[in-house]
């Protein structure tokens, strides 16, 4: 069952799917280098796991970048975003420093939270990034309460709330559908259904398979969107970012994406076949549809895709390194920031 | 360069591993991200991928080898155009039974202590018995399946309990057992399949509802509380409520503030609940086996470093220790350590300790903490005059706090020198390593505590 295959019967959904337009040049060498960013990230992230660097969950990105890409082009500055604890793309889409995500992977003092947060709980008050949050579906009603911050202070912002498909079917995110949508709130609920949660397949778990729709009792227009195809994610975001923008309330956008690998890093994965991973690595891999497109219409020659290449390979090493040879916390740490 | 390739550590608690299959052999070329090996850990299968470049130029341990400790090296990789015979390592064996000093970064040392696999003086056991060698993670799938077998209503419901095995395998075999009508997976959705499972045993079922790990009940908590707990005594004893929720608590290694909390303390201030914490493979199931046909709601904590440990279980057609009853796992006079759960492996480490130094201390496993075994503990204070309480839990209002004060209000008279405590330390469970170990308490601070009641 392809992600394209699977994106034609959005028709049916609440709004339609317009057919996705062009980016422009330098759109496309962005979400090139930036979705080239996070895979890179996350596949030294797996090695340093590996390697005993890494303690704890460890939830990788990679499959998925598209999806985080494309929102990013089209938010604006001042929008918040928030997820739950698959989390390091969203940091890197938001531009936090790779440094202090890898750092804060390997719990040492120059990490996002000095160490003392992990891969699951990161924030960035500079960059709006609300986290990285390990219960599941705590994160949309959290981000509901941003977007109730916004509307509060009447600063234009929208605040983007993704979560998971397993996480759609927890009870809080319909308490905040309805709170969103009664008091009009500039929210957009990214659900990014990888197919997957943990071991159980949406067509397990949920009664309601097409989550676009999860919204129609309580008024939320919903869309699905192809979340492997970077173009297509940006310009649902668009849209729905203005109806948010507007005053019109939140948005649902369904991200049909996939994740390569296991949930997290002790994950046997027998629920699928390693074909259907292929098949998405080999037909629908979001970056290699941007790079196959810009050299077919000859918007990018090889050479500048292997210089991006290299550039994200230096940065993610440059992070590696900060992340293994940073000291770990002072010990007066254990004491601190338990109460303002 | 050369370069070794290491056992990786596939999983927060990982320190060993069977490796079960090569996917490469000398001489392939390996690109980084190349599949190179299968991994088994008592959880999962797992791939190793390569994280260097270049030549297999070596195996160091070959396929089907158990017990290799992560971060061993397991082969190595020669760079391009390296001659692939130049072996770097320097492995004296890599031969399971001598696993490389775990180099790991800073494991939780004091956490994975082995518990002591007897369980002394248990009345339940009659002389003679044999006794089995069984993981924790055995027995309580074993007590789930013998009370599954036995009586129909019972039930267990969850997330990924049935197809994925349970998250942490403990309800491994359930589904190809009993089938899809009773070990039923959930969506995730604590509040909602909690309260489904409170409904249903309110008709008379006797759901075994898994939280993948108690963190989560803090979704269900409402319904735990004012409906598990309080519908025998709001219906006038018409309707109770037999129901176990059962999975991991506390700390398990680097999961961090949202992934590392007891709860013992908590549910242990409701009436209507019993809460139960074994601390080894028998009490696991003679526990769990009693509180499935309790007629009560039982909270029952496990812990996610202790699935792994093996202990003697006795090979009993009817194995029940009674709720509510205490064990004293080691005799002693001149001091008495009192905890539950993982604490009792600091207690039974730091016992060893005192021992060398010619104290004699006591060890009270409560294995309940509500209702709470105060007789047992009191008795062992009567001869000992002294106590030293142990938690993971934090420490305000935590466990330790009441035995500390049902020991005031039972045998004031007895104490030689006032109850001390070894709690977690007051703050959210910090990610980072050196932090982590020291949020947790530790055997020396059991043995400082111990000298210090005994004003030594
Ligand atoms: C309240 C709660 N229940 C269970 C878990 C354990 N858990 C962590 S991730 C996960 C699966 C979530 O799947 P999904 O929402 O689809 O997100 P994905 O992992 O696919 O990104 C589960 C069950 C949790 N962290 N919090
Ligand atoms: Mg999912």
């Amino acid at each position: 069952m392809a992600i394209a295959a699977r994106a034609k019967s959005a028709k049916s959904a609440s709004v339609p799917a317009a057919a996705p337009p062009a980016l422009t040049r330098d759109q496309e060498i962005f979400a090139y280098r930036e979705m080239l960013l996070i895979r890179r990230f996350e596949e030294k992230a797996g090695q340093l796991y590996g390697m005993g660097l890494i303690g704890g969950f460890c939830h990788l990105y990679i499959g998925q970048e598209a999806v985080v890409v494309g929102m990013q082009l089209a938010m604006k500055k001042g929008d918040q975003m928030i997820t739950g604890y698959r989390d390091h793309g969203h940091m890197l889409a938001c531009g936090i420093d790779p440094k202090g995500v890898m750092a804060e992977l390997t719990g040492r003092r120059g990490g996002l939270s000095k160490g003392k947060g992990g891969s699951m709980h990161m924030f960035s008050k500079e960059k709006h990034f609300y986290g990285g949050h390990g219960i599941v579906g705590a994160q949309v009603s959290l981000g509901t309460g941003l977007a109730f911050a916004n509307a509060y202070r009447k600063n234009g912002s929208v605040s983007v709330a993704y979560f998971g498909d397993g996480a759609a079917n927890q009870g809080q995110v319909y308490e905040s559908f309805n709170i969103a949508e009664l008091w009009k709130l500039p929210v957009v609920f990214v659900i990014e259904n990888n197919r997957y949660a943990m071991g159980t397949a949406v067509t397990r778990a949920s009664a309601q398979q097409d989550f676009s729709r999860r919204g129609i009792s309580f008024n939320i227009p919903g869309e699905q969107v192809d979340g492997m195809d970077v173009r297509a994610v940006k310009a649902a975001a668009e849209k729905a970012l203005a109806w948010a923008r507007e005053g019109k309330g939140p948005f649902i956008l369904e991200m049909q994406t996939y994740r390569y690998r296991g949930h997290s890093m002790s994950d046997p994965a027998k629920y699928r076949t390693k074909e259907e991973v292929q098949k998405m690595r080999e037909e629908h891999d979001p970056i290699e549809q941007v790079s196959a497109r810009m050299l077919r219409e000859k918007r990018a020659k090889e050479d500048e895709l292997k210089a991006i290449d290299q550039t994200v390979r230096a940065i993610v090493n440059e992070a590696a390194e900060f992340a293994s040879h940073n000291p770990e916390p002072d010990v007066s740490e254990l004491w601190t920031d338990i109460l303002a | 360069m050369a370069t070794n390739i290491l056992m990786p550590a596939l999983s927060p608690t990982m320190e060993q591993g069977k490796l079960a299959k090569w996917l490469k052999k000398v001489g392939d070329k390996i690109k980084s991200g190349d599949v190179i090996a299968e991994i088994e850990t008592d959880k999962a299968t797992m791939e190793v991928e390569a994280v260097d470049e270049g030549v297999l130029s070596s195996i160091l341990v070959a396929d089907g080898t158990e017990n290799v400790a992560v971060n061993t090296p397991i082969g190595v990789i020669a760079g391009e155009g390296e001659d692939a015979s130049a072996a770097p390592v320097q492995v004296a064996s890599a031969a399971p039974s001598t696993p490389a000093a775990t180099p790991e970064p800073a494991p939780a040392v004091v956490h994975t202590a082995p518990v002591h696999a007897q369980a002394h003086a248990v009345e339940e056991i009659p002389a003679g018995t044999e006794m089995v060698l069984i993981t924790m993670r055995e027995a309580l799938r074993d007590a789930m399946a013998e009370e599954m077998r036995r009586d129909d209503n019972v039930f267990v419901m969850g997330e990924e309990v049935a197809e994925y095995q349970g998250a942490y395998k403990v309800t491994q075999g359930l589904l190809q057992e009993f089938g899809p009508r009773r070990v039923v997976d959930t969506p995730i959705t604590e509040h909602g399949f909690t309260g489904v499972g409170v409904g249903a045993a309110m008709t008379g079922l006797r759901p075994i509802v898994e939280f993948m790990t108690w963190n989560f009940s803090m979704q269900a908590m409402d319904q735990i509380v004012n409906s598990a707990a309080k519908t025998l005594y709001m219906s006038g004893g018409q309707m109770g409520c037999p129901i176990v929720f059962r999975g991991p608590n506390g700390a398990a290694a680097r999961v961090a503030a949202q992934h590392s909390q007891c709860y013992a303390a908590w549910y242990s201030q409701i009436p209507g609940l019993s809460v139960v914490m074994p601390s080894n493979a028998s009490d696991a199931k003679g526990l769990l086996k009693s509180a499935i046909r309790d007629n009560n709601p039982v909270i029952f904590l496990e812990n996610e470093i202790l699935y792994g440990q093996s202990g003697e279980v006795p090979k009993l057609d009817e194995f029940l220790i009674p709720i509510g009853k205490a064990r004293v796992h080691r005799a002693g006079k001149d001091v008495t350590l009192v905890s539950f759960g993982i604490g009792m492996t600091y207690c039974i480490k730091a016992a060893d300790e005192l021992a060398k130094e010619g104290v004699e201390a006591e060890i009270i496993d409560l294995r309940t903490i509500r209702p709470m075994d105060t007789e047992t503990v009191v008795r062992s204070i009567m001869k000992t005059g002294r106590c030293v309480a142990v938690e993971e839990g934090w420490p305000q209002s935590g466990v330790t706090a009441e035995i500390g004060m049902r020991i005031m209000e039972a045998a004031f008279d007895y104490l030689d020198a006032p109850v001390a405590r070894v709690t977690g330390k007051d703050v959210p469970m910090p990610y980072a390593a050196n932090l982590e170990k020291l949020a947790l308490p530790t055997v020396s601070d059991v043995v400082r505590a111990a000298k210090a009641v005994l004003y030594r």
